[in-house]
């Protein structure tokens, strides 16, 4: 589990900033229904191969996917656990202000009294 | 009473950055107040089921709140918040980071930068939270801190992030 743990943090390396962009989104988003290769995933994208490619090579290089090639098709795979650490540093701090948030709205109607319902 | 407050979390997409926005019932002045009196602070800052204690506070710029999040168990996280900015009852921007019982900033962290604005909203009040870190890298720093720290959550699918990371 610990050297799970190191692995994250040699790993995530701009993976927020993988994540950032549009078309790497959709590219993830498709790839955790299942590997795909590179020309289907393309496809979707009116922009010229190379330029797909250097998203692909942003999400490969961040440890967001992998790919293998076979005979002349290249397949792309989601690393899902990479991105379990993002979500779940988000979700942290989500409900750390949801909290956060809470407790002020209860100071702020102890401080002002009720005078809404009276 | 009930209310409907708008809360917006959203993780920019372009920029490092967590915005929070959220509408309170309450005037802006006693909104501010309770952002910036460590009195006041001491009785919201931290999530349930921590409290917050503070150690020093000076509002102005350059001058810093010190403050621990303290948990049932009685131990302290210590933090503190440096003040750069301060325009009165608009907006103030700081940098956050965490400390020892001392006071002194741990090098080893990126530090988060944090524009804090309020805004009337009919009667209530509009606060707004930017938290930005310096880079790509500096974000991926603490959130592998945090995994492990064992900071914890239940597990969802990758769609729920996207939709995060989508924002609005």
């Amino acid at each position: 589990m610990v050297r799970h743990m190191e692995n994250y943090s040699a790993a995530l390396d701009g993976a927020f900033h993988a994540l950032s962009d549009p078309t790497r989104r959709a590219v993830m988003a498709r790839l955790m229904h299942g590997p795909a290769p590179v020309k289907e995933l393309a496809a979707p994208f009116g922009m010229g191969l190379p330029s797909f490619l250097k998203h692909l090579k942003i999400l490969e290089e961040t440890g967001l996917i992998t790919t293998s090639k076979e005979g002349r098709v290249r397949t792309c795979r989601a690393r899902e656990d990479r991105l379990e650490a993002v979500r779940q540093w988000l979700d942290e701090q989500r409900a750390v202000w949801e909290s956060r948030y809470r407790n002020l709205d209860n100071l702020l109607i102890s401080l002002t009294g009720e005078n809404d319902d009276v | 009473m009930t209310f409907d407050l708008k809360f917006d979390f959203i993780a920019d997409k372009s920029s490092n950055s967590i915005v929070v926005r959220r509408e309170f019932a309450g005037k802006r002045q006693l909104v501010w107040d309770c952002h910036t009196k460590k009195e006041l602070l001491d009785r919201w800052f931290a999530p349930e089921p921590l409290t917050t204690r503070t150690k020093h506070m000076d509002f102005r710029p350059g001058g810093y709140w010190h403050y621990a999040m303290i948990d049932p168990e009685g131990q302290k996280y210590w933090s503190r918040i440096d003040y750069l900015t301060i325009d009165p009852i608009d907006s103030y921007t700081a940098l956050d980071g965490f400390t020892d019982e001392s006071g002194i900033v741990n090098p080893g962290m990126p530090r988060s930068n944090w524009e804090v604005a309020f805004k009337d909203s009919g009667d209530r009040t509009l606060v707004v939270t930017v938290v930005s870190y310096g880079s790509s890298e500096d974000l991926d720093k603490v959130i592998a801190m945090g995994m492990k720290e064992g900071l914890t959550s239940t597990l969802e699918r990758l769609d729920k992030l996207l939709l995060v990371l989508e924002g609005e």
